[in-house]
């Protein structure tokens, strides 16, 4: 953990926890472009999803004032961040909780070993959490001999296919129901060797496969989608049933939420509640919503621990124009419009969070040196920002964090040299005259399309370099 | 150096020393009050595959005992006794442990609040709905709704709700998106979700 500089918002560490992929994007998505079941699995589901997404949306007249106050109430939050946690920590203290502070993931993951090795359980229930992944935890859990169980239908496919989620929303899109059968019936104790690929007959073997583990956990971990600073309230937003189990069955619960989930007001939930599930499952509203203030005596829990996650977000806070990636709700609405996520999947973002989103929020919680090649993956087409329900501008911050990774880099390239030899040309007519000339004389060299010499054979890998015409305009106009 | 004041610090930090003035929030979307359409509901709950009945206050034992009659039902301590009818061999909630809840066929509560525009009906705890986790073992809940219970939309729920009692936001059955983003009814919650509607005012 950095402490060299006390009280200086620092990037998520190295080392721990999944924010950085093992290759640069372009290398990642050649690959995944190259599988073409993937592609058909992929535009299969992104096409569902927009579709009902869209139709439910379309039935609130005002959608368009609900992302402004959306965004707007996010503004606020981040504006008004660490006295709203101090507000968040009183209330949820006063109703019974513990409340935990967590400077990166490798302190959030020992807070957490720490609490279940408390309760002397060596297992753990889980339920589907971005935060909780983005640290690493079921790893380190792993490694202090505590087995965290999955209990998300998606999460629990991508465990049991010891694969990596791809999707904030639904981890296992990737794959679809024939494959998911497989991995059922190789990998789920107990399974019905009969099992069909009917998602009904594949979701009641979930169903048989973790009800015992629901009924004698003891300690389960979820993330949160909103906390209320003024009442101490956290809710947390899902469809199988699994979460109300996590929340509700065990006698320890532990949250574990990144600082920038608290809202001001309980009010403010009348915002959200209609923004994210519309956005984010294309429902009205989710099947099940549960929503808890510290411990309710004979009803729950009774431990309730909160820990709350810096983990880099104090650095994305620092930069004024890039705090806005921190209003995220994680509905995946941007995933699912994206031109580049539709064809490449998440895996090739290499961080837990693919896509538009991802593309943003992953190079700032890292620092853009260790996520350099995800700002530009991406068309800048805009559909992200037009899809996001708090109005993030995703296409603004990919060019402002392209602009920060090339300050970054002092060392001239090939690129900032044909640049500034261009700026210095086109500033002197004679030099410009006389290079356009030069240009045409490249004409005898090869054909169209035949590409640039190294070092700027690059550029031409993926484009077809424009033939110089044979005439320049100046020429023409001189002769006429 | 605590965590906390690390945390705190690095965040006030990052905001500088003139952070920016908190923003004003635009609230122009429909505000709570608008008219609560009951058939709206009806339609909305259906929608999501939940079943609706819609009867008098002393029918409410015959639609209980068409959907759970001959079988198990666990009750709130406070559910009123003549909505159950003679069929269902009922026990009543005093902290029953989790094996004993899940062995039960089914469970028949009141509800908080419900919003047609969504098709979600709240509960909130109270001893009619009992606590959370008798609504959620057992495989059919039958829950039972005044229509002066039904408001317009979320912000009309969110006003009429104590966020100091546990809350369970129940919209259809427990669903999955999770296979090809298609919906798909039945995973970890109850598989069948029977919402009972009476008409408004408090029961005779």
């Amino acid at each position: 953990m950095s402490r060299t500089f006390l009280g200086m918002p620092a990037t998520a560490p190295r080392g721990v926890g999944h924010l950085r992929g093992d290759e640069p994007f372009p290398a990642a998505a050649r690959r995944a472009l190259a599988d073409p079941q993937l592609r058909r699995n992929l535009g299969h589901a992104t096409t569902t999803i927009r579709a009902r997404s869209g139709a439910v949306i379309r039935e609130l007249p005002d959608w368009e004032q609900l992302r402004a106050a959306g965004s707007a109430i996010k503004a606020d939050v981040l504006a008004r961040l660490p006295e709203l946690l101090e507000q968040l920590e009183a209330a949820v203290t006063a109703a019974g909780g513990t409340v935990h502070w967590a400077a990166d993931a490798v302190e959030a993951n020992r807070i957490v070993t720490d609490l279940v090795a408390a309760t002397g359980s060596d297992r753990v229930m889980k339920v589907k959490s971005m935060a909780t992944q983005e640290i690493g935890l079921n790893e380190a859990l792993a490694a202090a001999g505590i087995t965290a169980v999955e209990t998300d239908l998606a999460e629990l496919i991508v465990q049991l296919g010891e694969d990596r989620p791809s999707h904030i929303l639904v981890p296992a899109i990737h794959r679809n129901r024939a494959e998911i059968r497989e991995i059922f019936l190789r990998a789920m104790p107990g399974v019905d060797p009969a099992l069909t690929d009917e998602p009904a007959a594949l979701a009641a073997a979930a169903r048989r496969y973790l009800r015992q583990t629901f009924l004698t956990t003891p300690v389960a971990v979820s993330g949160a989608n909103f906390a209320v600073a003024e009442t101490g309230t956290i809710a947390v937003v899902e469809s199988e049933g699994n979460g109300r189990m996590c929340l509700t069955l065990p006698e320890t619960l532990i949250t574990v939420m990144g600082v920038e989930k608290v809202v001001p007001t309980w009010r403010d939930l009348e915002v959200f509640l209609q923004l994210l599930p519309r956005a984010s499952t294309g429902e009205r509203m989710n099947p099940y919503t549960s929503m808890w203030t510290g411990v309710t005596p004979g009803d729950g829990p009774r431990a309730f621990h909160l820990v709350l996650l810096d983990n880099g977000r104090s650095a994305v806070l620092a930069d004024r124009v890039g705090r806005q990636a921190l209003h995220c709700i994680r509905c995946s609405a941007c995933l699912n419009v994206c031109p580049v996520y539709e064809r490449t999947g998440g895996h090739a973002y290499g961080s837990v969070y693919p896509g538009p989103i991802g593309a943003v929020l992953s190079p700032q919680l890292t620092g853009v040196e260790d996520n350099a090649s995800l700002p530009y993956a991406s068309s800048l087409c805009g559909a992200c920002y037009d899809a996001c329900p708090v109005k993030i501008n995703i296409p603004e911050l990919l060019v402002h964090l392209r602009a920060a990774h090339v300050a970054a880099r002092r060392r001239p390239t090939a690129e900032s040299v044909a640049m500034a030899a261009a700026a210095y040309a086109m500033d002197h007519p004679a030099w410009y005259a006389a290079v356009q000339r030069a240009a045409r004389l490249t004409r005898l060299a090869g054909r169209r399309g035949r590409g640039l010499p190294p070092p700027l054979s690059g550029w031409t890998i993926g484009r077809d370099l424009p033939e110089p015409p044979a005439q320049s305009f100046r020429d023409w106009w001189a002769r006429r | 150096m605590s965590s906390r004041d690390l945390v705190l610090g690095r965040l006030r930090a990052a905001l500088g020393p003139d952070p920016a003035a908190p923003a004003d929030v635009p609230r122009d979307y429909r505000p709570a009050g608008g008219p609560a359409d009951v058939d709206l509901l009806a339609r909305r709950l259906t929608d999501y595959r939940a079943t609706v009945h819609r009867c008098a206050d002393g029918e409410v034992a015959r639609v209980v005992d068409e959907v759970l009659g001959g079988r198990r039902v666990v009750v709130p301590p406070g559910l009123p006794r003549r909505w159950l009818p003679g069929t269902v061999e009922a026990v009543t909630d005093d902290r029953l442990g989790s094996a004993r809840l899940a062995a039960v066929d089914g469970v028949v509560t009141a509800a908080a609040v419900a919003v047609a525009e969504t098709g979600t009906i709240v509960l909130d705890g109270a001893p009619d709905q009992g606590r959370r986790i008798i609504t959620l073992l057992p495989d059919v809940h039958v829950c039972v709704l005044r229509a002066d219970q039904v408001v317009a939309g979320l912000p009309d729920a969110v006003a009429r709700l104590d966020p100091r009692r546990p809350l369970t936001w129940i919209s259809g059955p427990s669903a999955t998106s999770d296979i090809e983003l298609d919906r798909v009814e039945g995973v970890h919650g109850p598989r069948h979700l029977h919402v009972v509607i009476l008409p408004p005012g408090p029961p005779s």
